[in-house]
Formats: C-alpha cells, structure tokens, sequence
C-alpha cells in the first residue's frame, strides 16, 4: 500500500443537484501509491465524486482536499497533478488521434518536444501506432478507450481518476488496461477506479468502497468484505421446497438466497463442508464455488434494478 | 472555509478570471480551422462577391443614388458589418454548441489546468476572430471590384476594418455565448436566428438607408441593435460617408457606437462567461 501519506481526503462531502442528493455527507481518505475502488450500482453517486476530485463539479457543501489542495481554491494546480480518464468519449474529434494528443500536452504546458516524446511513447504503449494518423471516428469503441487512457497519462498524474475505464472493452484490452494499471501502481501513482466489474476491484484495488445512493455503506480490503459478508464457499443448487428443509438443519449458520430457480448458500465455515454434504446427498446440477465480490456487492447493495 | 462559505462558492456571478491559457482554446479552434480551410474558406468567398454582383451590379443598375453614392458603395460596408455579425454569431452559436454539447471538448479541456471561464473566453476570442477573418475575405473581394469599379474609392482607411472586425465580432460572440447557455438543445438557435439576426440583416441602415424610416424605427435600430452600430463605423471607414441617423452629425454617431460596441461588449462578455460557468458547473 505504499506509505501512509494521506493523498486524497474528503470530509462531509455532499454534492447535491437540486433536491437530489447525489454524494451524501460521506468521509474517506486515499492513501499515496493506493489503488481504491468505488463500486455502486447506476446513480450511487461514483461517478460524481470522481468528478468533484479533478474540479469538473464544485461540492455543495464539505471538504474536499487532493495533495493537500482544497479543491474550492487550488484547482488549477489540483488538476495539473490529476489524470483523468472520464467514462464518456470526449476525444476531440476534430483531429487526429496523435494531435489528440500533442494538444492536450498543449493544455497542460508540456513543450512540444516533450509532448511529442511522449505521445510516441503512449501511442507505442497503448497499441495505437498504427493509427497515429487516423480520425477519431475511424476508431473502434476499444481504441477510443486506450485513446483516452493514453490521454490520461500525458501529464504523468500523480494520481489517475478512471471512472469505469474498461466497460465496452474486449478481453484483450481489458487486460492491456489491466497491465498498466499494476505497472502505474508500481511508480506509486494512485488510482482511483469506478466500475461495475466485480472482477476487475479485486484485481487492482487496494481497497474498495461500496457506495449506495450517496453513502458509503462499507470499506475494506476486498479479501477481508468477501470473508466478512459471504464467507468463503457457495453452494449453488436447483430450487426444491422439499431440499430446503435437509440445507437448513445441515447449514443453520448458512445465508439462504433464492435466485429464480436457483438457489445459493453461503457459508462462513472451511472450504470442504459443501462436499461432506454432498457426498451424503448426492444431487443434480449442483455448483460449489469461492464466494467472491460480486456475492458482496449484491448482498449490499440488493438485486433490485436501478435506473440511471 | 466553513462549509457556509464553500456552499456559495460556485456558480457566483463574478468578474472572470482569466489567464495566457484562454489562447490554447483559442488555438484548439484556429488548429481545427487551418485543418479545415478549404471547406471554410473558399465557399465563404463566394457570398460577398454573389451579393456584389446581385445587389450592386444588377439592382445597382435600377438604383442609381443613395445618399449620393452609387447603391454599390452604399452597401459594400454593409456586407462588411453582415459578414462580421454572421461570422462571431454562428461560430459562438451552433459551432461552439456542438463542441460543448456533442463532441464534450469543453468537458476534455477543464480537466485540464484550464478553467471554464477561459474555456469560454478563448470560444470569444476565437469567435472575434471568425468574424475578423469573414471581414477580411469580403474586404479582399471590395478591394478587387475597387480596382475597376472607379466610383469605389478604398482609403489607407480601410485597415481600421480589421479592429472593428475583431471587436465588433468579440460583441457579436458574447451575445451569442448568453443564447447558447441557455440552448436546450441545437434547434434552440432558430429563434435567435431567425427573430435577432434576419431583421438587423435589413433593418440596421443595409440596404436601404435607416434615416428614411420614421424616427421611432431609428430610435430602436440605434438603442438595442448591435448591427446598427458597426454599419455606421463601416460605413465611415470604407465610403466616408455616415448616416444621418436621428439627425446626428457622423462625429457624434460613430461616437456613441463606438461607446454602445465598447459598453454593450464588457457587459455580455462577462454574463456570457458567468452564464456559461453556471451551466457547464451544476
């Protein structure tokens, strides 16, 4: 986790759109060198939090410090030091995807020798040489994404806000993203990262908090909130009224969850307990696997839809 | 800061603080035009000279005096005033629109050190020198009719059309910026178009002369009408000859469009920003 320099921190940060509530009076701290994950479904209010930290949106009330820098007052300097990678496609399509980038360089005073040393060095990076000169609407959803990412590092960011920097993008990509990230970790830049995918927080991410209609409803190390809220197995059977009775004397401890036909059991006890049982009671179509952060999320945050 | 003070930060109509950075968005947009410049410039040489041909060549034929010029030299520093309101008006209306709201450059460029409020600025400025460039192609197209049309005298004069061109346009850009922040959508841009720009294209003194209407119409035309102003200081510029607009000298009324551009230019360039911040922040 690197050292414990406080980068990022927010005090009874609330930002609200009107009558609407977006970021509910929430405090946390980021740490140098960390890499934290916000998840939330739809409108939890990740996205405007990011946007609070580079200065895009001015807190309703609150605290917000980057680097120590209140963000009511030091913004110019707040995102000279931020790298931020938004989650809609606001390339500038006027230009090609190197003058993409040599303007932005342009933005942030980097000479343009410097800017063009450095664009070579994304574009190579990022797999986009080829398409050094290409328009940006010649591009693949998945090339406008490692555009952007590219973008983001332009300014060599001591901290990168991501907000959902991988959706729309194939396992290739995804995984290119993946690398960088680890590797930005490395040279202690800190990252913070919003997205749906479940698999990717517990990959990268330090730590994550989980945000509900404006309130961070838990935090913690992503090992520690599977252990802590699903425990370590899940058995996943065919629902059957006439089985229910036979799991919960063998499993009183266990969570029950009916999904559809399917039904899922939760235990906090050693990995084995699901197949003693299940060599006693052999069944049909019965999985039995590590509970995971998704499992977590959705007992949080519950399986209703949200609307955007 | 108490929580009280950050609650009244944002959004605060205020004086803008602006920096050197306002020219990068200035030169994002000059980049795009030099980009883009045969289909920019070349098609908008054709209007002033169809407009020459249409109206002082061929209606010219039927009007023989105007004010005691020939209805060519009456209109060429209209079509300088028109090329400057059309330029700054549509550049700081649909285009700037279009950047802001389908392409999200401006939301590109404030995560960058750039503010809004220079954002906006460099879209004025870049506005002003749409209109600049649009005045100088009409400018290029009078000084080549001048050459054979003899009744056309340009002056050494005819430099100060680029000042007027850039300030003019810088007028014509802030009031576009209030209407484009408050534009829900692209379609929005028909009312001032159509309602603000198509009657200060015939009504402020440019195909026909404003001191023949009654004096009320003269009145309005020279109170709320920032077209009014620039055909006056065009028209002194290019044929030496003003208006007698409400019975006024030309000293007098090139001064108080010269004072009405001035006033009427610091007022919107600043609401324009605010207006700008409040719908770009919240």
């Amino acid at each position: 986790m690197g050292s414990q320099e406080i980068l990022i921190e927010a005090k009874g940060l609330t930002k609200c759109y009107g009558e609407v509530t977006a970021v509910d009076n929430i405090d946390f701290e980021v740490y140098r060198g960390e890499c934290v994950g916000f998840l939330g479904p739809n409108g939890a209010g990740k996205t405007t939090v990011v946007r609070m930290m580079y200065c895009f949106l001015p807190p309703t009330s609150g605290e917000l410090k980057i680097g120590g820098l209140r963000v009511s007052t030091q913004c110019r300097k707040i995102k000279g030091m931020v790298g931020v990678a938004p989650q809609e496609d606001n390339l500038d399509p006027d230009f090609t995807v190197l003058k993409n980038l040599l303007v932005y360089c342009r933005y942030f005073d980097i000479p343009r020798d410097e800017a063009l040393k450095r664009a070579n060095e994304q574009l190579k990076f990022f797999q986009l040489d080829e398409k050094r000169n290409a328009a940006i609407d010649a591009l693949s959803g998945g090339m406008k994404r490692r555009l952007i990412f590219a973008r983001a590092l332009i300014n060599q960011p001591q901290i990168l806000l991501l907000d959902e920097p991988t959706t729309g993008l194939d396992p290739q990509a995804r995984h290119l993203a993946w690398d960088e990230v680890r590797n930005l970790k490395k040279k202690q830049v800190t990252i913070i990262l919003t997205t749906h995918y479940m698999d990717e927080a517990a990959f990268l991410c330090d730590r994550i908090l989980i945000i509900d209609k404006g309130k961070i409803i838990e935090e913690g190390k992503p090992s520690e909130l599977v252990k802590k809220h699903v425990g370590e197995e899940v058995l996943e059977v065919d629902y059957d009224e006439k089985l229910l009775p036979l799991l919960k004397q063998a499993f009183p401890d266990g969570d029950f969850e009916r999904l559809g036909d399917r039904m899922q059991i939760f235990t906090d006890k050693p990995h084995g307990v699901f197949e003693g049982f299940l060599k006693e009671h052999p069944m049909q179509n019965v999985t039995i696997r590590t509970a995971n952060l998704e499992d977590v999320f959705l007992k949080l945050t519950g399986r209703g839809l949200r609307e955007d | 800061m108490t929580s009280e003070k950050l609650r009244n930060s944002p959004a605060r109509f205020g004086l803008p603080k602006l920096s050197y950075r306002v020219w990068k968005v200035w030169h994002r947009n000059f980049d795009v035009f030099t980009k883009t410049i045969t289909v920019n410039f070349f098609p908008s040489l054709l209007e002033p000279i169809l407009y020459l041909l249409a109206f002082g060549l061929g209606l010219g034929g039927y009007i023989t005096n105007v004010l005691g010029q020939p209805y060519l030299v009456f209109i060429a520093p209209a079509l300088l005033a028109i090329s400057i309101m059309n330029g700054s008006f549509f550049e700081c209306t649909f285009a700037s629109f279009v950047r802001m709201y389908f392409q999200k450059t401006f939301d590109a460029i404030v995560a960058t050190p750039i503010s809004v409020e220079e954002v906006v600025a460099g879209e004025l400025l870049w506005g002003a020198t749409r209109a600049t460039i649009n005045a100088t192609i009409v400018l290029t197209v009078i000084g080549a009719v001048s050459l054979t049309y003899k009744p056309l005298i340009l002056t050494p004069l005819f430099l100060l059309m680029i000042p007027l061109a850039f300030f003019g346009g810088l007028m014509f850009s802030s009031v576009a910026m209030c209407f484009t922040a408050a534009a829900p959508n692209i379609d929005f841009f028909n009312y001032p178009s159509f309602l603000f720009l198509t009657p200060m294209f015939f009504l402020c003194g440019t195909f026909f002369p404003l001191s023949k209407l009654p004096l009320a119409a003269q009145g309005v035309a020279m109170a709320v009408l920032p077209l009014t102003q620039v055909v006056n200081i065009s028209r002194g510029i290019i044929s030496g000859k003003v208006e007698p607009i409400l019975g006024l000298s030309p000293p007098i009324l090139i001064s108080i469009s010269l004072a009405w551009i001035i006033g009427v230019t610091l007022f919107f360039f600043m609401i324009s920003i605010n207006l700008m911040k409040k719908r770009l922040t919240s």
